[in-house]
C-alpha cells in the first residue's frame, strides 16, 4: 500500500521557500499542484515528441496521435465511460459552455433548468444565457445551514420536472459533497437531464459514472493534478453525438466545401482545431498517478487532516465555518469575528500560507450565507499534520495582529 | 497625519507583520465615513475589497480635498498613506506626483500590482484622472 505521507516529495513545490518560510498551500481547490511525473511528461514532450495529431504521416505525428488518442482511453477508464464519450475541452468552463449551448437548442419558454445554490459561476452564467436566449426559467434548489437541503431538492425537482438539473458534485466553496446520487435517479424518474459540475471532485473521489448514471459529467485537469487549460466532458454517447457543435473549424469536418460541411462523430465534432497536445497527455500522466494511490487510503487520509484542522479551528474563539462538515472533500471555509476575509488571507500570505479569500465565485452562496465572502482553506493529499499547525500558528498570529 | 511621518514609521517597521500593524494603525487613525457617503455612486471600481473615495478641491488654498473608506483594515490604511500623499497638493501637483515611487520608497510596491486586487492602482488612477479635471 503506498504511503500517503511520502507523496508529497513528489511535488517540487511543496519545498520551496518563500521570502525565507515553507511554502503553506491550502489552496487545492483553486488549483491542484503538480507531481514531477507530469512536469516530466509535459517537459519530455515539448523536447522530444512535439508534432501536430491527426495529421501527418510521419513519426512523431503518429505518436503524437497516439499518445493524445490514449489519454482519452485513460481518463475514460478512470471515470469508467466509453473513451468515445470523452470531449477534450479547455476546462470545465468550456465544458460546461458546450453543454448550456448545445441543449438550449431544446429549449423554449416552458422550459425549466434547476441549478444548487451552491454552484460555482462557470455553472450559472452559461445557464442564465441560455435562459435569456430561449425564455427558459432557472430554479434554483433550496438550502439549509450550508447545506444542500435533500429533501426539499427532491420534492422541487418533482414539482416541477426541469429540463436539465446542473449541479456540483462537491462545492468548491465549501468543500461539501452533495448527494447527487440521489437527486440524479429523481431526475431520472422524471426525465430530467443531468448535469453534474465535477471540477471539485476529480482529486479526492474516484466518481465511477457508469454508477451515478448522469448524462453529462464535466471537469478540469489542473484541478487533478493535471496542466492549466485542459479538461473534458463526459457525456452519453446519443445524447453527446445528437449536441450541435458550438466551436467549429479544422479537425472536426468531414467533409467541407462552399456550400455546406459536414461533421464527424463525437468526440471529434467538438474538437475543432489544434488541441491542446501537452495538456492532454500531461492530463493522462496526472491521472495514471492518482490510479497508483489507494482510494480509501486516500480519503482516510485526507479526512483525518481535514478533521485535525477543523477540530482546531473551531477551537479558536469568534471563528465561524460554513458548510457541511459531515460530508466534505476537505475545505474549511470560514470567517472570524466581523474581520475581514481579505485581511485575514493578507495577513496570513506573510507567514506563507496560501489561501483563498473572497466570494470563490460563489457570489449568490456567499449572499445566501449573508457573508461577503470567506476564507478558504482547501486540503490535497499532499499536505499534512505541519501545514495545519503552520497554518493554526499564523492564524493565531494573524487574529494577535487584529485583535 | 503627514507623509514624512508615515514614511519614518514604516521604514522603522520591519518584516511584513510589522509593516501591516503599522498599516492598520495608520487605518485606525482615518475618520470613517458616514454611512450615508457609503454609496455605491463613490466605490472605486477594480478593487477586491470596497473603497469609497471623495475628492474635491478647496478652492481657496487650491488644495485637494479627499475622503475615503474601505472595508478592509489594510486597505483603509494603505488609504491614509494615499489620502496623506496627496491631501494639500494643488491639482497640478498632484497630477505630476508619481505614487508609484511612493509605495516602491515604503517597501509596499506589491500592494500596486494589479493582480493583487486590492485596487490601490485603481485608486491612484481615480485621483490622478480626477486632478487632472480639476486642473
Ligand atoms: C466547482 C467548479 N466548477 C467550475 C470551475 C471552473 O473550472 P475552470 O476554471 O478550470 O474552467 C471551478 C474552478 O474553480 C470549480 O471549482
Amino acid at each position: 500500500m503506498t504511503d500517503i505521507q511520502s507523496l508529497r516529495n513528489d511535488f517540487p513545490i511543496l519545498n520551496k521557500q518563500l521570502d525565507g518560510q515553507p511554502l503553506c498551500y491550502l489552496d487545492s481547490a483553486a488549483t491542484a499542484q503538480k507531481p514531477n511525473k507530469v512536469i516530466d511528461v509535459i517537459k519530455t514532450f515539448y523536447q522530444d515528441e512535439n508534432s501536430n495529431v491527426h495529421r501527418g504521416l510521419h513519426t512523431l505525428s503518429e505518436n503524437a496521435t497516439v499518445r493524445y488518442e490514449s489519454a482519452r482511453e485513460t481518463i475514460a477508464s478512470f471515470l469508467n465511460v466509453e473513451t468515445r464519450e470523452i470531449v477534450w475541452t479547455s476546462g470545465a468552463t468550456e465544458s460546461l459552455n458546450l453543454l448550456a449551448y448545445g441543449l438550449s437548442a431544446c429549449f423554449n419558454s416552458d422550459s425549466v433548468i434547476a441549478i444548487s445554490p451552491f454552484e460555482h459561476h462557470a455553472n450559472i452564467v452559461p445557464w442564465q444565457e441560455a435562459c435569456q436566449r430561449t425564455g427558459a426559467t432557472l430554479l434554483v434548489l433550496p438550502m439549509l445551514d450550508g447545506v444542500l437541503d435533500e429533501q426539499g431538492a427532491i420534492a422541487l425537482l418533482k414539482q416541477h420536472k426541469p429540463d436539465v438539473l446542473a449541479m456540483g458534485h462537491v462545492s468548491n466553496a465549501l468543500g461539501n459533497i452533495h448527494p447527487i446520487e440521489s437527486l440524479i435517479s429523481v431526475c431520472k424518474a422524471i426525465g430530467t437531464i443531468t448535469v453534474i459540475d465535477g471540477a471539485q471532485s476529480l482529486l479526492h473521489l474516484r466518481p465511477d459514472l457508469k454508477a451515478l448514471d448522469c448524462d453529462f459529467y464535466v471537469f478540469s485537469a489542473h484541478k487533478a493534478l493535471g496542466p492549466t487549460g485542459v479538461g473534458g466532458l463526459y457525456g452519453k454517447y446519443q445524447q453527446l453525438n445528437a449536441l450541435p457543435v458550438y466551436k467549429t473549424g479544422g479537425e472536426m469536418i468531414r467533409e467541407v466545401s462552399f456550400e455546406r460541411s459536414s461533421y464527424r462523430e463525437a468526440p471529434g465534432k467538438f474538437e475543432p482545431g489544434t488541441p491542446n497536445i501537452s495538456g492532454v497527455i500531461g492530463f493522462a500522466a496526472a491521472i495514471d498517478y492518482i490510479n497508483e494511490i489507494d482510494p480509501s487510503a486516500l480519503q482516510r487520509y485526507e479526512q483525518t487532516l481535514y478533521h485535525a484542522l477543523l477540530e482546531k479551528l473551531k477551537q479558536i474563539e469568534g471563528i465561524t465555518v460554513y458548510g457541511d462538515t459531515q460530508n466534505n472533500v476537505g475545505v474549511v471555509s470560514f470567517n472570524y469575528k466581523s474581520e475581514h476575509h481579505y485581511d485575514l488571507a493578507t495577513l496570513l500570505n506573510t507567514y506563507g500560507v496560501a489561501v483563498r479569500s473572497g466570494h470563490h465565485c460563489t457570489q449568490p452562496l456567499m449572499k445566501m450565507l449573508k457573508v461577503n465572502g470567506t476564507v478558504r482553506a482547501s486540503l490535497a493529499f499532499y499536505n499534512n499534520q505541519d501545514d495545519i499547525e503552520h497554518f493554526i500558528n499564523a492564524l493565531n498570529a494573524t487574529i494577535e495582529l487584529l485583535d | 497625519m503627514n507623509i514624512e511621518h508615515i514614511t519614518k514609521k514604516l521604514s522603522e517597521s520591519h518584516g511584513w507583520q510589522a509593516k501591516y500593524r503599522e498599516i492598520m494603525l495608520l487605518g485606525k487613525q482615518l475618520p470613517a465615513l458616514p454611512d450615508a457617503l457609503k454609496v455605491d455612486s463613490a466605490l472605486v471600481s477594480g478593487c477586491d475589497s470596497k473603497v469609497w473615495l471623495y475628492l474635491d478641491l478647496d478652492e481657496n488654498a487650491q488644495q485637494l480635498v479627499l475622503i475615503a473608506d474601505s472595508d478592509t483594515r489594510i486597505v483603509k490604511g494603505l488609504l491614509a498613506i494615499i489620502i496623506a500623499a496627496y491631501a494639500s497638493k494643488t491639482p497640478e501637483q498632484a497630477s505630476q506626483f508619481n505614487a508609484y515611487e511612493l509605495f516602491e520608497s515604503l517597501g509596499l510596491i506589491a500592494h500596486l500590482s494589479p493582480s493583487r486586487g486590492n485596487g490601490i492602482r485603481a485608486i491612484v488612477e481615480q485621483i490622478q484622472a480626477k486632478a487632472e479635471l480639476l486642473k
